[in-house]
């Protein structure tokens, strides 16, 4: 006879590899709240003595992470509220509208796709530099306003939509601009939402382009700055700990209360 | 009517301006970029004083520079590794996580919650967790017996604890697309399978392998693009060292255009990187696309 767990076997491979997926995160959290004597110290110390809060109030002392939140609040913010403003406009055009020109422009729009960041960065510092936006937010802005991803992901989005409420809403009198705004738009909220989504994890968590732009300390968006302050504290490890779950802390808090949102965007991204 | 006032028609108009914001802005920053990493790719250029025309020369060099050439061959050991570990790894955690045990929302958390880290934060992070002397790393492979390892600081080492690093922080994301895609396949077909005899082995190979095709072609593809122009992690954590040990293209890419100006010879570099991606990419929808199962 077969024995039988009194639990699924499942549970001896998800709690290994959720135990290997969540133990970096709490040993950073653990380091961050020990003293730097318990972490230079071998075997480590498990259990700290206490909580050093005293760490964060060091980390935020020593680097000024709270423009870095704001910096990167104005970048992010940005590139999510012009990536819906400017992909829901042109994702409609090329759904609905019939104008010239436009499978050629959709193609060449989508084409750009093929082509990674890193192949064509630095032309795209050239252009920024000769924008004179090297060394600001508008130079970190300027490149993340509009992506064909967006468009594309709109169109097929607005495609599926079904036409008539559109017609009769024309002839009633409606504008083009009125039948995006008051009918498609409200009708795409889970598009828009993976839209914003996918926008705003990948500008926050951008940090090539930052690296490349940015030179000074007070335009430096979270990560930049956090990529810095470990140049600057090499083995003070309970300090960048600090530092690093106060750059991490909200987003993680924001995923994970926004789990069921973040998943079904990123899982909208990979299928179809 | 006159082909002119056709263009100027209502919805011509209407549709050009709705497409004008994006177009010019991708224009800008994506289609001129083109043309001019071309162009960069045949000049000397310090991104500084006027340019001077190179010709083929800088292609010339790329082709019998050492150096370059180690680092496409560590990038293509990179992307051979963290693919298949990272699809593979993430298509057996979401057969685990398809099923309605307990504690599954915990588990889905769990291996969810490094896509939202950041690569500088899991650099930095993994940079502590595998320091030699006081790594935590060290103490539990020491437990069983192994190490203790130097990791990043080894040469012979640290490509690979580059590929354990960023396998972390992927692997949420394509079980996600996973299980996504698990979702996807519907409750009769397994029933079927099964009424027909089939075991659980032979249903999941000739029934759910072959449903999730396209969600593995994506995952394999999509890897493959990000794994070619893996960077972030490897400037936060080895600045391309111990002894080049983890220089792969991008930060050679890098370290040529903004640490010594050489733009032209970087836009060469880069230009050699799309045509891999796109040999990759090509290749693998190419032998992929004969292969996936499309349900209807």
């Amino acid at each position: 006879m077969r024995m039988r767990l009194p639990f699924s076997p499942r549970h001896l491979a998800l709690v290994p590899i959720s135990a290997l997926m969540l133990l970096p995160l709490v040993w950073m959290f653990v380091t961050s709240v020990e003293t730097l004597d318990q972490t230079r110290h071998f075997p480590p110390t498990l259990i700290p003595s206490g909580f050093h809060w005293s760490n964060y109030r060091a980390a935020w002392d020593q680097a000024p992470f709270g423009r870095f939140f704001v910096n990167s609040l104005i970048v992010t913010g940005t590139a999510v509220a012009s990536n819906l403003l400017f992909c829901s406009l042109a994702g409609y055009a090329f759904a609905r509208l019939r104008f010239f020109g436009r499978e050629v422009l959709f193609i060449a729009l989508l084409a750009t796709l093929m082509v990674p960041f890193q192949v064509i960065m630095i032309p795209t510092f050239l252009i920024v530099q000769h924008l004179g936006l090297v060394d600001s937010l508008g130079g970190l802005i300027a490149p993340n306003l509009v992506t064909p991803f967006g468009i594309f992901l709109l169109r097929q989005f607005f495609r599926t939509l079904p036409v008539d409420l559109e017609e009769a809403a024309r002839i009633d009198g409606c504008t083009r601009l009125g039948v995006l705004f008051r009918i498609v738009l409200p009708l795409s909220l889970p598009a828009l939402a993976t839209l914003g989504i996918v926008t705003f994890l990948w500008t926050w968590n951008d940090f090539l382009w930052p690296l490349i732009v940015i030179t000074s300390t007070d335009q430096s968006t979270v990560q930049l700055g956090l990529a810095s302050f470990q140049g600057a504290h090499d083995t003070k490890w309970n300090l960048l700990m600090a530092g690093n779950v106060m750059a991490l802390a909200p987003m993680l808090i924001v995923f994970v209360v926004a789990q069921r949102w973040f998943v079904r965007s990123l899982a909208s991204t990979g299928i179809r | 009517m006159r082909p002119g006032r056709r263009i100027l028609g209502s919805e011509h108009l209407a549709g050009w301006v709705f497409v004008l914001p994006a177009t010019v802005l991708i224009v800008v920053f994506g289609i001129i970029p083109i043309g001019w990493v071309v162009l960069l790719s045949l000049q000397h250029n310090d991104l500084l004083a006027a340019p001077t025309w190179a010709g083929l020369s800088n292609y010339r060099e790329l082709v019998h520079d050492p150096e370059f050439r180690d680092s496409v061959r560590r990038t293509i050991v990179y992307t051979a590794l963290f693919v298949p570990i990272s699809v593979g790894g993430a298509l057996a955690v979401a057969l685990l996580l398809h099923s309605e045990i307990r504690f599954n929302r915990f588990y889905r958390t769990a291996v969810f919650v490094p896509v939202a880290t950041s690569t500088v934060a899991t650099g930095i992070l993994f940079n502590w967790l595998l320091d030699p002397t006081y790594g935590i790393a060290n103490y539990l492979l020491g437990k069983v017996g192994l190490g203790p390892y130097g990791f990043f600081q080894d040469p012979d080492q640290a490509l690979y604890a580059i590929v354990a690093m960023t396998v972390w922080g992927w692997l949420g994301f394509d079980v996600i697309i996973y299980l996504a895609a698990l979702q996807g396949i519907p409750g009769d077909v397994l029933e079927a399978a099964a009424l027909d005899g089939a075991g659980r082995w032979a249903t999941f190979r000739h029934v759910v392998l072959p449903l999730l095709s396209p969600a593995t072609l994506f995952l394999v593809v999509w890897s493959t693009i990000n794994a070619l122009q893996v960077f972030d992690e490897i400037y936060v954590t080895t600045r391309g060292g111990p002894l080049q040990a983890t220089t792969v293209i991008v930060y050679e890419l890098y370290n040529q255009a903004f640490a010594l100006f050489h733009a032209g010879y970087a836009a060469a570099i880069a230009l050699v990187l799309f045509l891999i991606t796109l040999v990759f990419s090509v290749l693998q929808l190419w032998v992929g696309n004969r292969r996936v199962h499309y349900s209807s």
